[in-house]
């Protein structure tokens, strides 16, 4: 998998760095790499070990999370809630983990990241983050951005999203995302100095373009498709789950009712009391089960959820390639119709309407010299657009062949996890099973015997 | 009562039989036409199921083929009734009948009024006011179709009901019926005496027995907690109801994914198919709880009514007999007549005492039995399912497993 031309501005420079392990074949190769030049090829094989160095090396963990109170930019009291992420460096000879630094951030900082991220790395698909407010919510489960089991799932979703840039071959070397993780104080500002905001490209203008590109690579626009229908798919199947969770909810909650009139009614009976009193019992533990069942679910759900906004990551770089892809044509346009224009001056004819024509015809002929000085701006003008169409169209190949390459990592990632996680659901679903077996082989017994 | 006494005490020695009121039921209150039945002993033995005791019964009933006839004045369903029967007293070995909720009312009626301490079975509701549209949907018809069948079947089982001529229900042709029906004091004129009958048994609970205090005490518990078991027993149906109709929607969703995914296209079918195998499982599961579990709980629901009305009715007899002796010792009336009133009311008490004791051994039994059977079903219907679930799920792993091995296996060099 070809690497990226590294902006050596924004990645780390080829300095061993302690915090990061030890300055050996790791961490050293792979800087030295980056030394050697761009365009570096790592055989398959290698590429997971040496793109996973850093994992390697390092270990992130989002180990906990904190409410706090603070002022906010216009002076209010607010409520949020704060993350601890720690970073450990692994020593490779014992595998023994040191921490080597540990810091809270809170969401928005988390946000403030991933929108660097993005302007810089416009044909990575960069890794969403969890969901600011919780969406598809069964009905017992809160859309309270407070609440306890949100803020956890929050935390295993924010620590995902680092590892999942930890383990990317060109993110993890980021010097804003090292920062991120070692530099508390002073962060957010040392970020907005990049002028990364200045940099970013107006919504306005990529909408514009989408409309009006003539020429997309095809392949971006079957890409926009699939995540369209991805994204349509991943939401319907989520909603429909989160229904599905409401239904099996009551229907295990409802026996605990049993488990109430059993035990009251075993009271006037004296042969059938026992059995009563302990199936009533067994219909308890039935009841609670549940809440297990789901909340284990719900880590299911967050995993599709991640590939649900992986798909807005996948149109962001099909937005990019329209924009520039836009630009060329709009350049090669313009370029064409000002060698149009110096033909037209050089040769006389006029083909084409043109203020300046026009004027001429009204007010009078210009003079030899007056067009000769036309002709000269013009052809330094077209000369000009001709070395920016080649930069231009340069810059459009390199961004299509990059980012293809990082949409192939992405698929592969894509399959495996996916995969993954409708094992898991399996997985859970024969958990839930054998549970469900267990409690009723017991209340059977004790309904026998009564 | 010396000499009932007696009597009792004698036909014990004779029988195997574990029950007593047997015994009892030859000096209660007759049925409007004949004279007394000797009681069969085989009947008293504990049944479990109705259809099983084959070796033991002698009379089996069906009750099917709901037919709706219209009339310029209503519109009514009968059903047919079948009756095979190797009992002498019967003309034919088989009978078939068809007989309308009516007839059903008459002669639950007949019986309550020939055996005011017995503990009749109950009849379905004659409507279900909740969620009906329409008084014959079929859904309705069925669930009481199979009320109807259970009923006679009880009486059928029951020793000393069988044997009510009333019981002639399952035999006469309709035009016979219905003359029988006119004779004798029908089910209006009872219901004439109902305030008197009120403000006397009130009278008859301030002197119950103990045993019957706290037989009272067992039926409104009893009472409340079956009408609680039936509402928690309906409300999982249908919550079970919803739970299948979301999964429906479920498993398709991931054949429609499968459409944009290449590489995943096998293991999305895959569970799709675990979801609608599951999804089956469930209905099968829903109408095992409506087969096997709301039918009796519900039918132990009216029982519990059934109880109550029982009570009252012994408690009635009981005033009767006190208003007696208080006339008699505060010397109201005219007491000539009033001892020889007072011994046969006391009889009358007496007898009717030891029948609904008796009876009510007897039903408890039946009632312990038919609940533990019901919720034993409930149980082995949960287990079922989720066996079913699970043997669906643990066959997916086992393929993502051998898929990941084999192509693990070709991966390598």
């Amino acid at each position: 998998m070809e690497q990226a031309p590294l902006d050596p501005e924004r990645q780390l420079q080829p300095a061993p760095l302690e915090p990061l392990g030890s300055p050996d074949a790791g961490l050293g190769a792979a800087v030295g790499k980056e030394a050697e030049g761009a365009g570096e090829e790592s055989s398959g094989v290698d590429t997971m070990t040496h793109n996973n160095f850093w994992l390697k090396k390092i270990e992130i963990s989002v180990s906990e999370a904190e409410k706090r109170t603070g002022r906010n930019a216009m002076n209010m009291q607010e409520t949020y809630t704060a993350y601890l992420i720690e970073t450990r460096s692994v020593e490779h000879t014992d595998g023994q983990s040191v921490l080597t630094d540990s810091l809270w951030r809170r969401y928005s900082e988390f946000e403030l990241l991933r929108s660097y991220l993005l302007v810089y790395y416009p044909h990575i698909v960069v890794p969403p983050l969890p969901e600011k407010w919780a969406e598809f919510v069964w009905h017992k489960l809160s859309a309270d951005n407070m609440d306890p089991d949100f803020v956890e799932r929050r935390r295993i979703g924010l620590e995902n999203f680092l590892l999942r840039i930890a383990s990317h071959p060109i993110l993890c070397r980021d010097k804003i995302f090292y920062l991120f993780l070692t530099q508390e104080g002073n962060w957010k500002e040392t970020v907005n100095e990049t002028g990364f905001q200045l940099k970013a490209d107006s919504r306005l203008k990529a909408l514009n373009a989408t409309f009006r590109v003539k020429n997309p690579d095809k392949r971006f626009t079957d890409l926009k498709h699939y995540s369209d229908e991805l994204q349509s798919v991943i939401s319907h199947l989520l909603r429909v789950r989160a229904r599905v969770a409401d239904r099996l909810y009551g229907v295990y909650k409802v026996h605990g009712n049993y488990g109430r009139v059993f035990s009251e009614w075993s009271a006037i009976e004296k042969e059938m009391g026992d059995g009563l009193q302990s199936a009533g019992h067994h219909m308890d533990v039935y009841a609670s089960s549940i809440d297990d069942i789901l909340e284990d679910e719900e880590h299911y759900a967050d995993q599709l959820k991640e590939y649900l906004f992986y798909a807005e990551a996948l149109r962001a770089v099909c937005r990019k390639h329209e924009l520039m892809q836009y630009d060329l044509e709009m350049a090669a346009q313009d370029l064409a119709s000002k060698k149009q224009q110096c033909e037209e001056l050089v040769t006389g004819t006029v083909r084409t309407f043109s203020l300046k024509g026009m004027t001429t015809k009204l007010f009078g002929q210009e003079t030899p010299e007056q067009r000769e000085a036309r002709i000269k701006v013009l052809e330094e003008q077209i000369n000009e657009g001709e070395q920016q169409l080649k930069s231009k169209n340069l810059e459009g190949r390199e961004f299509v062949k990059n980012a293809w390459a990082d949409i192939e990592r992405f698929k592969e990632q894509k399959n495996r996890d996916l995969k993954e996680a409708l094992i898991s659901y399996a997985v859970m679903q024969i958990s839930m099973c054998k549970k469900g077996i267990q409690v009723w082989t017991n209340a059977k017994e004790c309904f026998s015997k009564m | 009562s010396a000499v009932l006494q007696a009597e009792v005490l004698d036909l014990d020695e004779d029988e195997d039989d574990l029950e007593v009121f047997s015994k009892d039921a030859s000096l209660m209150d007759m049925n409007s036409f004949s004279p007394m039945m000797p009681t069969s002993p085989l009947s008293m033995i504990n049944q479990i199921k109705f259809e099983d005791e084959s070796d033991l019964k002698d009379l089996f009933i069906t009750v099917d083929e709901p037919e709706s006839h219209v009339t310029t004045i209503e519109t009514f369903i009968t059903y047919r009734i079948i009756t095979k029967t190797s009992r002498g007293e019967f003309d034919s070995s088989e009978f078939e009948v068809r007989r309308r909720y009516q007839d059903f009312l008459w002669l639950k009626g007949k019986l309550e009024e020939a055996h005011p301490t017995l503990i009749i079975p109950p009849l379905p509701e004659k409507f279900i006011v909740k969620g009906m549209v329409e008084r014959f949907n079929d859904d309705f018809i069925e669930t009481r179709r199979k009320a109807l069948h259970k009923f006679l079947n009880r009486i059928a089982d029951h020793p000393t009901l069988t044997f009510n001529e009333d019981f002639k229900f399952l035999t006469a042709q309709a035009w016979e019926l219905s003359s029988h029906k006119k004779q004798g004091p029908g089910l209006l004129s009872r219901m004439g005496q109902t305030v008197r009958a009120v403000a006397s048994s009130m009278r008859g609970v301030k002197n119950r027995p103990e045993e019957f205090m706290e037989m009272n005490n067992f039926i409104e518990l009893f009472s409340q907690k079956i009408n609680l078991i039936d509402k928690i027993s309906q409300r999982i149906y249908k919550e079970e109801r919803e739970y299948f109709d979301e999964m429906k929607e479920y498993g398709p969703i991931h054949i429609l994914w499968s459409a944009s995914e290449e590489d995943l296209v096998d293991t999305l079918k895959d569970v799709a198919s675990c979801i609608d195998r599951c999804c089956k499982a469930t209905e099968k599961r829903m109408s095992g709880l409506s087969e096997a579990l709301l039918p009796v709980v519900h039918e132990y629901v009216l029982y519990s009514e059934m109880l109550m009305g029982v009570m009252k009715r012994r408690d009635q007899i009981q005033a009767e007999l006190d208003s007696k002796v208080e006339a008699l010792t505060y010397k109201k009336a005219d007491t000539d007549l009033l001892p020889e009133e007072i011994g046969k009311l006391e009889d009358k008490v007496e007898c009717a005492n030891n029948a609904l004791k008796a009876d009510w051994e007897r039903w408890k039994q039946n009632m312990q039995n038919d609940i533990k059977l019901a919720f034993t079903d409930m149980a082995e219907e949960n287990i079922h399912y989720y066996e079913q679930c699970l043997a669906t799920w643990e066959s997916f792993l086992t393929s993502q497993t051998n898929l990941h091995l084999e192509e693990a296996s070709e991966d390598k060099p």
